[in-house]
């Protein structure tokens, strides 16, 4: 048994694009499924019966079904409605459909524990409806959800990898054109899945930092 | 050409699905206990088996499932070992549903009070008693809710196997596609599928969060 990292390691331009690409797919899915996450929470839970009941099926289909049925479903399946996908747009629909179902779940719950005086309060001071959930309902619940989000936003990125299964140029289509090239199939995957767990890492640090700043204020 | 009716394409999917169900039981029994083994190792070793199993619950929890597949299906090649996308499969769910299992039982022994340990020591009991008679049978309680709802997980993780070529349901999906040029219908069946597994299970998983949370 021997080991040649080497080969893997000089297509270095490969894996980063890789990389680059993945980092790419999860932001921008991330703040679009994040805010179809909000809205969907919102119509869940103060929206008319019709609106619940369709934003209701639309998380459940989504949850009870795995991320790359979805994925080919969007891919192969929709073209012959005529809609036409690229594999890169193909692929940030898919994550913004998987992660907006569960961010829905799990924003609702942040916003089910809102205490009822609050909102109460908020009427008082005869704020109208729209700034009620953005400034006083919102911010504290996505704040106590917050450490679910970030879960739920990097088990999308690790996701994604699928992605490349329908060439989309994302890491793991990287680590497979490298193996493609030079065979080492077992060192090419390793370093592409030690990069996957990198980025883990840093997209959860990031998020960490990045939520109390920039959505709902320090403690 | 031969047609293909939506019974051909339900039937061959039924057919597919059987191993799907199959490989779901294997990861789930296998990942229970080689979870149920990591987690008495954190709870009984010092600190080095303690840095182990939460260094082992990173690693599964942190890379893709997709990439864990690749590495045990062209690893078990490097032992010179004649690999099945079978064998692959059932390996690297097996060690992925673990690591996740052992997190989510983890959490259920740390929610019980320390108190209790401590009740237990006083009564003389070794650990393997205290884990017996007295911590297990409340976490059991918390536990069952978590590890209901993660088999959907699991059976939604085993979709992944298609891409190493293990015939499940993805994968009979993505042949008959192939074969009949009609995406859309094959892979709406394929999700219905798939959704008349899950469902029931989220929904169980559900419900049995509920009555714990009434009992309190």
């Amino acid at each position: 048994m021997t080991f040649d990292f080497g080969a893997v390691l000089a297509q270095w331009p490969l894996l980063l694009r890789g990389a680059l690409v993945t980092i790419g797919l999860t932001a921008v899915s991330a703040l679009v499924g994040g805010a179809v996450g909000v809205a969907c929470a919102w119509a869940r839970s103060e929206g008319p019966g019709w609106l619940r009941w369709i934003v209701g099926t639309y998380v459940e289909l989504v949850r009870n079904t795995p991320f790359i049925v979805q994925l080919f479903f969007i891919f192969f399946g929709l073209p012959i409605l005529g809609v036409r996908l690229s594999p890169t747009f193909a692929s940030i629909l898919a994550m913004v459909v998987n992660l907006g179902a569960y961010a829905t779940e799990i924003v609702r719950a942040g916003l089910m524990a809102t205490p009822r005086g609050q909102i109460e309060a908020a009427e008082s001071l005869a704020l109208n409806r729209w700034h009620i959930y953005t400034r006083v309902v919102l911010p504290p619940a996505l704040r106590k959800v917050w450490p679910s989000l970030t879960s739920q936003i990097v088990i999308v990125m690790l996701g994604s990898a699928v992605c490349g299964q329908i060439s989309t140029e994302d890491l793991s289509f990287a680590a497979n054109l490298i193996q493609s090239r030079n065979f080492r199939a077992f060192e090419a995957y390793l370093i592409a899945t030690a990069i996957y767990l990198g980025l883990a890492i840093g997209l959860r640090r990031v998020l960490n930092w990045a939520g109390p700043r920039f959505l709902f204020g320090r403690l | 050409m031969v047609d293909f009716t939506l019974w051909d394409i339900v039937r061959n999917l039924l057919l597919a699905a059987r191993w799907t169900v199959v490989l779901s039981l294997i990861a789930f029994v296998g990942g229970g206990l080689v979870g149920a083994a990591l987690l008495v190792l954190r709870l009984w070793g010092g600190r080095r088996s303690h840095a182990f199993v939460a260094g082992y619950v990173q690693l599964f929890q942190g890379t893709p499932l997709l990439m864990q597949l690749f590495l045990a299906y062209f690893g078990i090649a490097l032992f010179g070992i004649q690999t099945s996308p079978w064998f692959a499969a059932a390996l690297a769910l097996t060690l992925y549903t673990s690591a996740f299992l052992t997190e989510i039982w983890r959490g259920c022994v740390a929610s019980i009070p320390r108190g209790q340990w401590e009740a237990a020591v006083s009564l003389a009991l070794d650990f393997l008693e205290q884990l017996r008679y007295v911590i297990l049978p409340q976490a059991t309680r918390i536990a069952v809710p978590p590890t209901v709802g993660f088999l959907v997980q699991v059976i939604k993780g085993t979709a992944l196997a298609s891409v190493i070529g293990f015939v499940e349901l993805t994968k009979a999906g993505t042949m008959i596609t192939n074969a009949t040029f009609r995406p859309f219908t094959v892979y709406a069946c394929v999700a219905l599928m798939y959704f008349v597994l899950c469902f029931p299970i989220s929904a169980w998983a559900r419900s049995l969060e509920r009555k714990l949370h009434a009992r309190r």
